[in-house]
């Protein structure tokens, strides 16, 4: 095995690892938004470390430079989505968890709430 | 190959990680993360497709999948938000 071989596996495997352990946070966690912030910090590294894995093991012009693009991409998607869905799920009526100590939030959902039923 | 076994089981137990979110979450929104994140794990699992196959029409698959999950999730958001798509 050559070493850009062994260097992309090692990547892969440790993304690899990321991706399982974001989406046991999915299945553990509590609450709406303990799932969301820890399955899409763990999922979105662990995928980019897949995708630069992929890179460096082909070494293909065609497969790299595609795979760097897909992980930019996933960068700049990923926490965009959670945030708009962060932002969703509040204002749909979904509660913080019981023990959670501090929602910043809550004020100006008041505002947007109040802001909707004006339009309305 | 033996690892790239592996590395695709790993994946397809994180897969049904979120389907078991997908089946059981209690409202709406986790159902709506579940599926986000089942979309940024299918990158990863089409990704290995390339390794094996050599052929690189399987990372156009990963990019139109990503950006077409993100799409999704934003609907999903504004829908669960309660305004309508043109706002």
């Amino acid at each position: 095995m050559s070493s850009n071989t062994i260097i992309g596996y090692v990547l892969i495997t440790i993304g690899a690892f990321f991706d399982f352990f974001g989406c046991m946070g999915l299945v553990r966690f509590p609450d709406v938004y303990n799932r969301l912030q820890a399955a899409t910090k763990c999922v979105t590294l662990g995928t980019v470390m897949i995708l630069v894995g992929t890179a460096v093991v082909t070494a293909t012009p065609t497969i790299a430079i595609k795979a760097l693009l897909c992980a930019a991409f996933i960068v700049l998607t990923s926490p965009t989505g959670a945030h708009a869905l962060a932002r969703g799920s509040y204002l749909s009526g979904v509660g913080l968890w019981e023990k959670s100590v501090c929602n910043l939030f809550k004020e100006r959902a008041e505002e947007i709430k109040a802001h909707h039923g004006e339009k309305k | 190959m033996t690892f790239i076994y592996f590395i695709a089981t790993i994946l397809g137990v994180s897969c049904f990680m979120c389907l078991y979110r997908i089946g059981q979450g209690p409202t709406a929104p986790d159902r709506s993360v579940a599926i986000d994140i089942l979309g940024t794990v299918v990158v990863g699992f089409v990704c290995l497709s390339a390794i094996t196959m050599r052929r690189d029409f399987y990372v156009n698959l990963a990019i139109a999948w990503s950006l077409v999950s993100y799409v999704g999730t934003l609907a999903l958001s504004k829908h669960l938000e309660g305004r309508r798509f043109d706002e």
